[in-house]
């Protein structure tokens, strides 16, 4: 057993309004520049759509992901480490730009330079790529926003398949709701596996998956790699990007962006230690089926005296196993089990989990008295606006009767809920029916619906103290990392391309005598001025 | 011996080599951050799929057969019972297809890079010195192999003149009368491959020395940590 920290994410789906503040904030704070204009580290898709890039999710077509070979052992979807090499030159299942959407802007100048005329000036569309007018606009982010235009494209949507008699399109039947997406922050990624160059990791301590700028040739499999096609191109710099995880948010305790201005209060980040030596097993269960509860098993118990005694053992600092034992992800996702996976099928054990939405009921079960009857309750999982195998198909690979379960869970903590508050009755029924106790299902409520601030975000501090070394860097120029604007013109600092920036590695200690070096530059300015 | 020759045929190879060795080592020290492929695939995959194979692979066998024919004299492949006109029919048509290969790549990518907006947009000033460079050393390069060795009843022995003075370089006893006497077209060559190999390491060419062959044999994921290689407990 070797215990590992991960920062994991768990979004409420139920909660969901799709006012794409989080995929704004998002791209303000990392894609506002040359060639990233068409990345959406985080971006909000209505299902059912074609979501961005279109059809992502049919792996048929990308070939993105794990699959088992006929041997039943683990593989790469898009085929083996010779294949890849072979076809380096041209990457075979790598996305067009136009999958995505050509980035375009607006002539803003002429709105202020056109003179005057009878007509209101127009600010025509123009290409980022191509700087050229665009005649017409067919597709962008969000195109399908809303279910606009789904109409005519609802069966292309991959998670329909085998299930269009249910997914209609036609107004009285249509349902809808949002997916916000980021990148997985997998335990068992499928990117970082992809890369040839070895430039992209898995960082130990906090599990976020990262692309070293100075390590990657732009091979361009860690894109075709990726199931969630949450790994971009930059055709500007010509290196692969993805979501960081606001990793320099989460290392002093702070939210990522787009959790942190959520409107909806739905996102919940916090840790979840996890076996790493039995991750490639959990990925090589035969059912698909089983992959949850694969995945629900490699994580372990912060409760557990021995699991806590082995992640010390295993370098996990005291204050981050406390922090996973108060983890609102852990606990959506192992405790009250109402969280669920994106896409488990795709074998990389992905850790941002959803809670899928519940919806109106579409028959007349919602009338007097369903309240008071937990057997209504559950009844009306089945009718409810958006079909359980649509949810299946995107959270439990197509098991319906895990969606069942977590929908029955949540209805009964609003039923339970509702009779307490409304009709002020206290009763164990409605909890024990969907198989929880009152105190789990009312902290359960407490984490769903009230969801304070410090109960939705339960993020440790990185441990940047460790083995003092910020005293080596005492005095050196904050400003000479890699990439970095420089060395302040005063030392020498011998800066390795393989450091990760704001950092000193063990075996590249900075060797500074700073009273030295400070006596030195005092002297040159004094024989200088 | 001219100062002219003293120019060409001195002068010129090693201040390439050294602007090759010194432009490597700074590139490499100072800037990884542009070490990069480039690739234009996501922008436009049209005629990509068989061009660009068609040309790394083509260019990958001629460097191949370019490090066989100056590197190795003629004294050795003889002594291993290799004859001269084996040899030279090997070679013509090994480095003929090689050459056609590479050139019907090239042709398929400029034509793609001057045809599609996109890519032509995110075209830099040092891509078009590469692919000026790399024209004339392609279109010289496979004039050489089918006019001077395949389709003609009297071949050039360039292995005991050009070659003769490329090794001559390494021994750091330059053999100018090998090569002053050799057809314009392999003078031609050799200066524009010099001034290649200079500007080499300046370009979007030094992707070629990342061939990720490592790939083979890591381990799928990888982890790194942040705070060194400490695994003590921390308290």
């Amino acid at each position: 057993m070797r215990i590992r920290a991960q920062v994991g994410m768990v979004m409420n789906l139920d909660k969901c309004i799709g006012c794409h503040t989080c995929s704004v904030t998002c791209k303000q704070v990392w894609t506002n520049r040359p060639g990233a204009e068409y990345m959406w580290f985080n971006d909000v898709e209505t299902k059912p759509g074609l979501g961005y890039p279109k059809r992502w999710e049919d792996q048929e077509q990308w070939r993105g992901g794990w699959e088992l070979d006929r041997k039943g052992r683990l593989r790469l979807k898009a085929g083996g480490r010779i294949k890849k090499l072979l076809s380096i030159f041209s990457n075979p299942d790598l996305p067009q730009i136009d999958d995505y959407y050509e980035p375009w802007t607006y002539d803003y100048d002429k709105l202020i330079t056109a003179p005057l005329s009878k007509h209101d000036p127009v600010a025509r569309a123009r290409s980022q790529l191509t700087g050229k007018a665009l005649e017409e606009i067919r597709w962008g982010p969000n195109w399908d926003d809303n279910l606009a235009g789904t109409a005519e494209h609802i069966h292309d949507d991959p998670l329909t398949k085998g299930i269009e008699e249910q997914v209609k399109a036609t107004y009285e039947q249509a349902f809808m709701f949002y997916l916000p997406r980021i990148c997985e922050h997998c335990l068992n990624p499928s990117c970082v596996a992809s890369c040839p160059s070895g430039a992209m990791y898995k960082r130990e301590e906090d599990g976020i998956v990262l692309v070293d700028q100075a390590k990657c040739r732009g091979w361009r499999f860690c894109v075709s790699g990726c199931p969630y096609k949450k790994v971009y191109f930059n055709h500007n710099t010509g290196k692969a990007e993805k979501c960081t995880l606001c990793y320099p948010r989460i290392e002093v305790g702070l939210p990522t962006i787009c959790s942190e201005t959520c409107v909806g209060r739905i996102r919940y980040i916090g840790l979840v230690l996890y076996d790493s030596d039995r991750v490639e097993a959990a990925a090589s269960v035969p059912d698909e089926h089983d992959l949850l509860d694969a995945q629900r098993d490699v994580f372990l118990d912060p409760e557990d005296p021995a699991v806590r005694a082995q992640a010390a053992r295993d370098g996990i600092p005291d204050d981050w196993i406390e922090a996973a034992r108060r983890s609102p992800v852990y606990a959506l996702a192992h405790r009250y089990r109402v969280a669920l996976p994106l896409h488990p099928e795709y074998r990389t054990l992905p850790m941002v989990w959803y809670v899928p939405p519940l919806s109106p009921i579409v028959n007349s079960l919602e009338t007097d008295g369903y309240e008071a009857d937990p057997d209504h309750v559950f009844g009306a999982i089945e009718a409810m606006r958006i079909p359980v195998d649509y949810l299946a198909n995107l959270l439990s690979a197509g098991d319906g009767e895990v969606i069942r379960d977590v929908l029955r869970r949540l209805a009964a903590m609003r039923g339970h809920m509702r009779k307490r508050e409304v009709l002020g009755e206290h009763d164990t029924a409605m909890a024990a029916a969907a198989g929880m106790t009152v105190d789990d299902v009312e902290d359960m409520y407490r984490l769903l619906a009230i969801a304070k601030y410090d109960d939705r975000y339960v993020i440790p501090q990185a441990h940047a103290e460790l083995a003092d070394r910020l005293m080596e860097q005492q005095g050196t120029c904050g400003l000479d990392f890699e990439g970095g604007p420089g060395n302040c013109g005063a030392i020498a600092y011998d800066s390795h391309s393989e450091d990760e920036a704001f950092m000193l590695t063990e075996d590249q200690p900075a060797k500074l005598d700073i009273v030295q070096m400070l006596g030195d530059r005092r002297r040159e300015e004094e024989a200088g001025g | 011996m001219s100062s002219g020759d003293v120019l060409l045929w001195i002068i010129i190879p090693y201040a390439a080599v050294t602007a090759f060795a010194v432009g490597h080592w700074w590139r490499y020290r100072t800037d990884q951050f542009s070490w990069t492929s480039r690739s234009t695939q996501l922008l436009d995959r049209r005629v990509l799929g068989w061009a660009s194979p068609a040309f790394h692979y083509g260019a990958l066998a001629a460097v191949g057969g370019h490090v066989i024919g100056l590197c190795i004299p003629p004294s050795v492949t003889e002594a291993v019972g290799i004859s001269e006109s084996f040899y030279r029919w090997f070679a013509a048509i090994a480095g003929g297809v090689a050459g056609a290969v590479t050139l019907i790549g090239f042709v398929g990518l400029v034509y793609r890079r001057a045809t599609s907006d996109r890519v032509r947009r995110s075209t830099t000033r040092m891509d078009i010195a590469t692919y000026f460079l790399l024209t004339v050393l392609i279109v010289l390069g496979c004039w050489m192999t089918f006019g001077y060795n395949l389709i003609t009843k009297s071949p050039y022995n360039y292995r005991d003149t050009v070659g003769e003075w490329w090794r001559s370089l390494f021994y750091l006893h330059p053999h100018v009368d090998a090569v002053k006497d050799a057809p314009v077209i392999y003078q031609l060559h050799a200066i524009i491959a010099w001034a290649f190999w200079a500007f080499f390491p300046f370009s979007r060419l030094v992707h070629a020395w990342s061939i990720p062959l490592q790939y083979v044999g890591r381990p799928y994921i990888l982890y790194r940590r942040r705070y060194g290689s400490s695994r003590a407990p921390i308290r």
